[in-house]
């Protein structure tokens, strides 16, 4: 018996090592990263994916950014390194469910390089903790919220914002309120998102540091339709401005009940770019017209040039107004790929993880359509944070104050800009 | 004395007994502070008070549905608040179409009939299509069959609905002649609120009078009476049944109308969700069964959830109020099951409709 085994583990020493002389070639290339590559074989593609809001009330959102992406690939003839791009995408919602649900999908398939999104803070707050552990980078085309990119707070390691931040977009609308509209007294409201709760702060104590006072500060819950009470409680105060940085429809409710308020007659309406959306003034009704609306502001040939390529793709305008940090974002990605990607000489291509994350962090100078963009280390003590920030893009620049006519209820987009800083 | 007092004493009465006390005090005092800080000009209230009505008068006609159900086959049909929803997004398209061609705009009572017509047949002939589907195949099933089938088809319309028309959200169009406002007692009231609660009155006053003086409403009150007696009387139980949910349905169908006069925004595939469990609170509130219970139920609660975080809690120092409203509601719930299970209106029932 024992002779018998001694002859078949013999017959299968000699076999494997017949085997492993015949096998394929142990490839050059040992990835050294410390977190990790993506080796992409000659005949696989390069895998992106974008985790954006892509149905519901915010599906504006998404479908803004998904377009940018797309246009973006089609510019680089859907091609990076010799490889076809491979675009996937989860639906993140604007929730923190839908967020960690679009995370974990994605953090579960390794052959994705980056992922651009979100869209809604709430959905990157919940998200940026599995992405960050998959060792992948994400490329945010327009969350605002500011605890995003402040390590200590909601940062990790990967996360990256092509947009500006709220403390840049706060303070443009306590400016433009107090200086331009001559507003002393204001009063805001959010839904209890990050990205409306962090703005409305931010709004309220640069409002305060020019001298204005905030009578009220308050929240309506997401889902939410009868809006009197709280415009009731507003309207006692009787504020310059109300402030209410949400989305919709819990904005529609606001601006539609607010003419039946006494009290608030005198009050101007603001909201910011959570309401930039084509679908909004139709919705909200009559009341819009005069509203202002805080929001991305992008002007320049390059633009133009991209607003062309929409048309011709998609037909008209995009829906609202981050499609420009989208491209921008994607180019980043691309361009930081292209810079660390191992090509061997049959086609195949390693991406170092870790290598990816600095040459994004590295990017400086990038012309983009949305300005000159940074993305390393910000300092945000001008605004009262000590704490470090890392992976903000953007430098604020492209901003402005939109202010809703009678054009845009009858169908007109965007609104025209009533004030830059 | 003391003796038999000792002897029917019991700590659940007790703190129920306490209870009651603190929240009367706390009534008193929120209500008294609030009114007394003076920071709501009378106007205000006024405005809050219409606007209840108006909610409420919405409430009521939703709240019929569950109650004119359960007072026959003693069930709560839970996909009710579905039904109301498939009526309010079936006329969303064509109250824009309407709107668009400026047909809204010329002939506004034509086009309100138009639309209550439409959404009052989809929600009445979806109603009797759940009916037949979910509940008649389980007329003699234990009690929480027919409930557990009931979330089923809330699910199965929601979701339809979502399939159907996409998850974005809808609005009803402004109608110009309703817009404005008129002075009642030197107060500016929105036209549209006062519409829609005159409206929703005359539906309530016509569904009393079809129950109490025609011969099919007869044979409802039989059927709720007694089933199985109406039945050797020569009533057609099922058929009488159906009619019941279709007079449900066509009442939820125009609260759907109403619902878009009134707020017009939000209009989506689960906007059916929270204003169905309000008006089932409503039922419950004037005392599940009763007819006019129902409406007296949807007008109190519209106007006390509208009205009452303001006046009490803000009196009582608690911040952000409006954000407490649907859980002032709920609270109503529980404290009329627990003071008064059978409703401001209700009788007791008898341990077989229990």
């Amino acid at each position: 018996m024992s002779k018998r085994i001694f002859l078949i583990a013999s017959v299968l020493i000699v076999a494997s090592m017949v085997l492993a002389a015949c096998g394929p070639k142990k490839p050059a290339f040992e990835c050294t990263d410390a977190i990790g590559c993506v080796d992409i074989a000659p005949d696989e593609p390069v895998h992106i994916a974008y985790m954006l809001t892509v149905s519901g009330a915010t599906a504006f959102l998404g479908e803004d950014s998904k377009g940018a992406i797309e246009i973006a690939i089609d510019d680089r003839g859907g091609k990076l390194l010799g490889h076809d791009i491979l675009l996937t995408g989860e639906d993140s919602l604007c929730s923190a469910e839908g967020g960690q649900t679009a995370a974990t999908k994605v953090a579960a398939d390794p052959t994705i390089v980056g992922v651009i999104g979100t869209n809604c803070s709430s959905a990157a707050t919940a998200a940026i903790e599995t992405i960050s552990n998959a060792g992948l980078v994400m490329l945010s085309p327009s969350n605002t919220a500011p605890a995003l990119t402040i390590e200590g707070e909601t940062w990790q390691p990967g996360y990256f914002r092509v947009c500006h931040t709220d403390l840049f977009q706060g303070r443009v609308a306590a400016d433009f309120a107090y200086n331009e509209l001559g507003a002393r007294t204001a009063a805001t409201i959010h839904d209890g998102s990050p990205y409306a709760d962090q703005l409305q702060q931010v709004f309220a104590a640069r409002f305060k540091e020019l001298g204005g006072e905030i009578t009220f500060q308050g929240a309506v819950n997401v889902g939410d339709t009868d809006m009197r009470a709280i415009l009731t409680t507003v309207a006692a105060d009787q504020p310059d401005v109300l402030y209410f940085p949400i989305f919709e429809p819990e904005g529609d409710f606001i601006v539609a009940q607010s003419s039946e308020i006494a009290g608030l007659e005198n009050t101007v309406l603001m909201g910011a770019d959570g309401l930039l959306a084509d679908s909004f003034p139709e919705n909200a009704g009559p009341n819009v017209v005069g509203m202002y609306l805080s929001g991305p502001y992008v002007t320049g040939a390059a633009y133009d040039e991209f607003l062309a390529k929409w048309d011709k793709k998609f037909g008209g305008v995009p829906p609202s107004g981050f499609h420009a940090f989208a491209y921008d974002a994607t180019n980043i990605l691309f361009n930081a790929i292209e810079k660390v990607a191992v090509v061997e000489d049959d086609g195949t291509v390693h991406i170092g993880r870790q290598a990816l994350r600095d040459a994004i962090t590295a990017t400086s100078g990038y012309k983009g359509l949305t300005g000159t963009l940074d993305c390393g280390d910000d300092d945000y003590s001008a605004f009262g944070i000590d704490k470090p920030s890392h992976g903000d893009c953007s430098t604020g620049e492209a901003l402005g104050i939109f202010q809703i006519t009678e054009e845009e209820l009858n169908g007109n987009w965007p609104p025209p800009v009533v004030y830059t800083p | 004395m003391l003796k038999r007092y000792l002897e029917r004493f019991s700590w659940v009465d007790f703190f129920l007994r306490l209870f009651q006390i603190a929240i009367i005090v706390a009534l008193v005092v929120g209500v008294t502070n609030t009114l007394r800080s003076g920071k709501y000009t009378i106007e205000q209230w006024v405005t809050l008070i219409f606007a209840g009505l108006a909610q409420g008068s919405i409430y009521a006609l939703i709240a019929l549905g569950y109650t004119l159900v359960y007072g026959i086959l003693l069930m709560i049909n839970f996909a009710h608040g579905d039904v109301y929803m498939a009526g309010a997004f079936t006329a969303v398209f064509l109250a824009q179409s309407l709107s668009v061609t400026g047909f809204l705009e010329r002939h506004p009572v034509w086009s309100l009939l138009a639309l209550i017509a439409l959404a009052s047949t989809v929600s009445m002939v979806l109603n009797v299509i759940v009916e037949r589907v979910a509940y008649r195949p389980l007329r003699n099933a234990p009690r929480l069959v027919p409930l557990i089938t009931a979330i089923g088809a809330s699910f199965t319309i929601e979701y339809s609905f979502r399939g159907l028309y996409g998850a974005e959200f809808r609005a009803y169009p402004p109608v110009p002649a309703l817009s404005g406002t008129i002075h009642i007692g030197g107060f500016e009231v929105p036209i549209v609120q006062i519409v829609v609660l005159i409206a929703a009155v005359v539906l309530m006053i016509a569904l009393y009078l079809f129950i109490e003086r025609t011969k099919i409403g007869k044979a409802m009150r039989a059927v709720s009476e007694d089933k199985d007696v109406a039945r050797l009387m020569g009533i057609d139980v099922d058929r009488t049944i159906a009619i019941t949910f279709a007079v449900g349905g066509a009442l939820a169908g125009a609260a759907g109308i109403f619902n878009g006069l009134f707020r017009p925004q939000g209009v989506f595939f689960f906007m059916g969700f929270i204003p169905g469990i309000k008006a089932f609170t409503a039922a419950v509130l004037g005392g599940i069964g009763n007819v006019p219970g129902a409406m007296f139920g949807g007008l109190i609660l519209g106007v006390i959830e509208s009205v009452f975080p303001n006046l009490m809690l803000e009196g009582l120092g608690i911040p952000a109020v409006n954000q407490l409203r649907d859980a002032f509601a709920f609270t109503i719930l529980v404290m009329i099951l627990i003071f008064r299970p059978q409703g401001i209106f209700g009788e007791r029932l008898a341990e077989k409709k229990a």
